[in-house]
């Protein structure tokens, strides 16, 4: 059993073992169920997310008609080959996007770890499946090892953006698919912690303002922006860079950030970019109500 | 430690688009239907926090409605829940409280019909798990991720006693248990996680201790 990272790369150090591995048998000790159960239902949740993306890439379009089409826009942009980043990075982004466009319009996801953050895992794992050629095995796994550290994540800080911001959901995802990256291209357990622990820096402090309380606006592009975290954070990790503050620590801050950040700023609808002309004025045209009428009281 | 298993994480399969506002509210619904036992003729469904400020955008009132008619989070039947209740005669009204609560995402459920009401308060902790936190003003702490027994009993000695021997007889192991009242000498609740589901045969024999007034379960 392992409580966090620390305790984790020790177990896959120790015992020669992925955090993949170390994942399942821990659920397997936990559930009583076998091997077998545990791997055919990730791999279930692994065909819910091909089958989003996928959807995702056609075009969709939410009720509300503030998100949808900008996977297929950006797909659109990498198949001209004018683009300035790089093709597996721009892969992770319109995948991510077309996951998230896709739960917006009330679709069918698996959520990595929650449904607002759900794009990331599966936009960075189809991303760099292009590239790294995994059988499927090495495909599910990687959903382990994201599962592993998001675990460690749930349990010592949160995930939820009512509780902790937006860090808890796409800090969380972005740092579980950085991890998870670097294991699949054959990194080892302390280069996945400090790829999380690179990767979550990076998203301290972020507010969760979704306009008219719809996980539209600003959701869907910040799993954009974290699947191009998690990606370049995998790659500086491989590259051998450490993070100087442990994984497990950042995490922590984390938390504390979360609990001291107003509830004006934590899944309220109430400040940030809700709070914004625009995102008021969005939120009295779907609504159909007076525009001060979310307006924090105190 | 809250999360228990990698599906909590990696999971749940659901629709869109909020694991707590949506997936945790359905699963709550669902909780307080599997505890009634059948679909009720109505249902009042107040909302604390951030499920009040932001319920209409992240559909939590469908899924609570959708949970309410025994629907999983994945089912897609939860985008028109209300419809379908309205359909089946169900009086649905929802209240926005603006009581600060311990967590932000916290639904206080009534339902009931001529036969029957029951009352409960669920929070949504994030990634679609959730809490029953109280049932018919009792506290107590429910994942609805467990098999359990709740067992209303007269609150005397002897009664946890009698009701976990017959568990014992039948080598049913206790994962978690709490027992909670609301005065000394009255009722009180037992919450009993399992490992397995019980058969009702089992349920039946513990209903027919003198101590105990009321059985329901929670199948996984």
């Amino acid at each position: 059993m392992f409580r966090n990272v620390a305790e984790l790369v020790e177990l896959a150090i120790s015992q020669n073992k992925k955090i993949s591995e170390l994942m399942i048998e821990q659920e397997m000790n936990v559930t009583g169920r076998t091997k077998e159960e545990i791997f055919s239902q990730m791999d279930h949740n692994l065909k819910i997310m091909e089958e989003a993306v996928e959807r995702g890439l056609k075009g969709v379009k939410s009720h509300s008609g503030l998100t949808g089409g900008d996977a297929v826009l950006l797909q659109q942009y990498i198949e001209k080959g004018n683009f300035l980043s790089g093709e597996t990075i721009l892969d992770a982004v319109s995948k991510a996007v077309a996951t998230n466009e896709v739960n917006a319009a009330m679709g069918t996801i698996c959520a990595t770890p929650t449904a607002g953050s759900a794009g990331v895992v599966p936009g960075t794992l189809f991303a760099v499946q292009k590239k790294l050629n995994p059988t499927r095995e090495q495909m599910v796994s990687f959903l382990f090892t994201a599962g592993a550290f998001g675990f460690v994540v749930a349990n010592n800080a949160s995930i939820s953006g009512a509780a902790g911001g937006c860090q808890a959901e796409v800090g969380s995802a972005s740092g579980m698919a950085a991890a998870a990256i670097v294991e699949m291209a054959g990194g080892t357990p302390e280069q996945c912690a400090d790829a999380m622990a690179i990767t979550l820096k990076n998203m301290l402090g972020l507010v969760c303002d979704p306009v008219a309380g719809l996980v539209e606006v600003p959701c869907v592009k910040r799993n954009a922006m974290g699947a191009a975290n998690a990606m370049v954070a995998a790659d500086m990790a491989l590259a051998g860079i450490t993070s100087r503050i442990p994984c497990d620590e950042v995490i922590d801050a984390m938390f504390k950030i979360g609990q001291s950040m107003p509830t004006a700023l934590k899944e309220t609808a109430q400040g940030g970019l809700a709070a914004t002309p625009t995102g008021r004025e969005l939120e009295a045209k779907i609504f159909g109500i007076p525009l001060n009428r979310r307006e924090s009281k105190s | 430690m809250k999360y228990k298993s990698v599906f909590d994480i990696i999971g749940p399969v659901m629709i869109g688009p909020s694991s707590s506002h949506t997936a945790g509210a359905a699963r709550i619904g669902r909780l307080a239907r599997t505890l009634y036992g059948r679909e009720p003729k109505w249902a009042n469904i107040s909302l604390y926090g951030s499920f009040a400020k932001t319920y209409k955008g992240h559909g939590t009132d469908v899924a609570i409605v959708g949970g309410i008619l025994d629907f999983d989070t994945y089912d897609e039947r939860i985008i028109q829940a209300i419809d379908i209740a309205n359909e089946h005669g169900m009086k649905i009204r929802f209240i926005e409280e603006d009581a600060l609560t311990d967590h932000p995402n916290t639904a206080r459920i009534q339902i009931g019909d001529d036969k029957g009401e029951l009352e409960l308060v669920g929070i949504s902790i994030g990634g679609g798990k959730v809490e029953i936190t109280e049932l018919n003003g009792f506290e107590l702490k429910l994942s609805g991720h467990h098999p359990a027994i709740l067992v209303v009993h007269n609150d005397r000695f002897g009664a946890i006693a009698s009701v976990s021997n017959i568990l014992a007889k039948y080598e049913i192991n206790i994962g978690h248990m709490d027992v909670s009242r609301k005065e000394i000498g009255k009722m009180a609740l037992m919450t009993i996680e399992v490992d397995h589901n019980i058969g009702d045969h089992i349920l039946h024999e513990i209903e027919q201790l003198p101590i105990v007034l009321k059985v329901t379960k929670i199948v996984d």
